[in-house]
């Protein structure tokens, strides 16, 4: 029993630390790779001792230290519990919808099989869904108690924002959960080990020498259910170009105008944490989660036939390590689309939301049935 | 008492305090925010019954959306200076209150409520038994209230939409 929660424990703290410390390296590589795309040095006055070379580590302790140290400023007229409170509400939903995504599938140690995945839910995706909407809380809830015009004007914009393109990312995964059959993300996440070949009938003879090879990764399933995920993930995470309840030319923040010091800065890290959750999620439903293309419980296993038996450890090492490469590799697409494309103007916001990803969605949904219902 | 009755206890408790701040808080957005809690402790009393899903659900669809959809209204309007209620309202809340103190008297002069009225088992509130009774047993009234649902929808574009 205790070793039992000694596991989850440790589990749930490694998951942690890995999403805060993205989290936070993340914000050095937008600002370095801002830099990069518009031909300028970045963050560089970070030094210990006149020792600058460490950019990323001076970076990510001076960044805190600064916000941290700096006056935590309340509106007079604003609400000061609920100002509080916002923040709180923000960075939390963020960090705690990881805990339903596997990292890998089991480590044994000795007598024990532990699954890597801090909760193993019957109901996975939908929680997912569920934390993922009381996201937009912590940003309603900051805009309201800062009694500022320009921030209630950001966490309604936002509020809408994230509302419209909620349905448009419960939609489109509906497709993945028909094909696997599961809402489980780890078997999600284990369904995607086989091969296409294996997943069709006898009668799809052309199909299984084409595409057969290919592991039965989400994205080669679903190619537009992930198109149409990544959209509404990005609109969920409100940055550039869905970064309306914050436009600084329009509205200077947006919902955390008011906000200063640590609680901006837990503003700052659930937006990073958001995306390091958004990759993981992309991951685990699109692109086989913690697989390794031909990668089986004991072994490669390659379809031209050739087996290279591996242990266990080394297994369970390769897998942890592709999840952890897959999720910084989106994570660095989100980073290189915000650097790269305008904002959108409101109403185009809401029109690609519900005239153009709502329907596409669907129209997945039902293509997706009559495929499955034809090839059974 | 086990572990899971102190658990229901202590949400019990919590759940009646958000209630009644739902109802006695004088800033009416810190009343919506008392409700969203109220709904997420709901949502946890159903996770305790075996039933996730409807609990996960309550989360996603009440305090997620609606609430928000509430929280959006109330902050545009920003009702400061809480008005008289009509003397209407004294009337139907009393005749609520009777109602409901009529079936909890009935209910207690049974002997309160069965000991397990459901066999609660582990599926019991599984996403696929309750879509299997959903999509079977259940499916007429379910297509009914989707079909009424789509009704309100329309009914509400098109008061939106009516030329001025």
């Amino acid at each position: 029993m205790i070793v039992d929660i000694g596991i989850v424990a440790v589990k749930a703290f490694l998951v942690l630390f890995m999403v805060l410390n993205l989290a936070g390296i993340l914000g050095w590589i937008e600002r370095k790779g801002s830099a990069l795309i518009q031909d300028r040095i970045g963050a560089n006055r970070a030094s210990v001792l006149g020792f600058a070379g460490m950019g990323l580590v001076n970076t990510l302790v001076a960044d805190p230290l600064k916000f941290l140290t700096k006056e935590d400023f309340v509106p007079s007229q604003g609400d000061k519990f609920l100002h509080t409170l916002a923040p709180c509400m923000a960075l939390f939903t963020a960090l705690v919808t990881f805990a339903v995504i596997p990292f890998g599938d089991i480590l044994v140690l000795g007598e024990r099989v532990i699954n890597l995945q801090v909760a193993n839910l019957n109901i996975g995706i939908l929680y997912v869904f569920a934390i993922g909407s009381l996201g937009v809380y912590g940003i309603v809830i900051g805009a309201w108690a800062s009694n500022n015009k320009f921030s209630l004007l950001g966490g309604v914009r936002g509020s809408a924002q994230m509302i419209s393109y909620e349905v448009a990312m419960g939609l489109s995964v509906i497709g993945i959960l028909m094909v696997f059959g599961t809402l489980e993300l780890q078997e999600i996440a284990r369904g995607q080990g086989t091969l296409i070949r294996d997943m069709l009938p006898e009668s799809a003879g052309f199909l299984k020498s084409t595409i057969g090879w290919l592991p039965a990764w989400g994205i080669f399933l679903q190619p537009l259910a992930f198109l149409l995920f990544f959209t509404a993930a990005v609109a969920e995470t409100k940055r550039i170009p869905f970064d309306l309840p914050e436009g600084e030319s329009e509205l200077v923040a947006g919902y955390h105008v008011e906000y200063s010091g640590g609680k901006f800065l837990m503003f700052f890290a659930g937006e990073f944490a958001e995306i390091v959750t958004a990759a993981g999620l992309m991951t685990t439903l699109f692109f086989g989660g913690w697989q390794v293309p031909y990668l089986m419980r004991d072994g490669f296993h390659f379809p031209w036939g050739e087996t290279v038996l591996l242990p266990h450890l080394a297994v369970t090492a390769l897998q942890v390590a592709a999840f952890t490469l897959k999720v910084i590799f989106f994570c660095w697409l989100q980073i290189l689309l915000r650097w790269s494309v305008p904002r959108f103007r409101y109403d185009q916001v809401m029109r690609l939301g519900w005239k153009m990803l709502l329907p596409l969605a669907l129209l997945n949904v039902i293509v997706t049935a009559i495929v499955i219902i034809a090839l059974q | 008492m086990d572990a899971s009755a102190i658990l229901f206890y202590v949400i019990s408790a919590l759940l009646v305090l958000a209630s009644l701040m739902v109802v006695f808080l004088r800033n009416v957005v810190h009343c919506a925010l008392a409700l969203v809690v109220a709904l997420f402790l709901i949502a946890i009393l159903f996770v305790m019954l075996h039933a996730p899903m409807v609990g996960v659900l309550q989360v996603l669809v009440y305090a997620g959306a609606i609430m928000v959809l509430f929280l959006f209204v109330i902050m545009f309007l920003n009702p400061t200076a809480s008005e008289p209620r009509p003397k209407l309202w004294w009337g139907f809340g009393s005749l609520a209150a009777l109602l409901l103190a009529a079936s909890l008297a009935a209910l207690l002069s049974n002997g309160g409520a069965p000991a397990d009225p459901v066999a609660a088992t582990e599926i019991f509130g599984s996403p696929e038994t309750l879509a299997k009774s959903l999509f079977t047993d259940f499916v007429l009234p379910f297509e009914i209230t989707s079909v009424l649902l789509l009704v309100a929808i329309i009914g509400a574009v098109v008061l939106a939409k009516r030329e001025p």
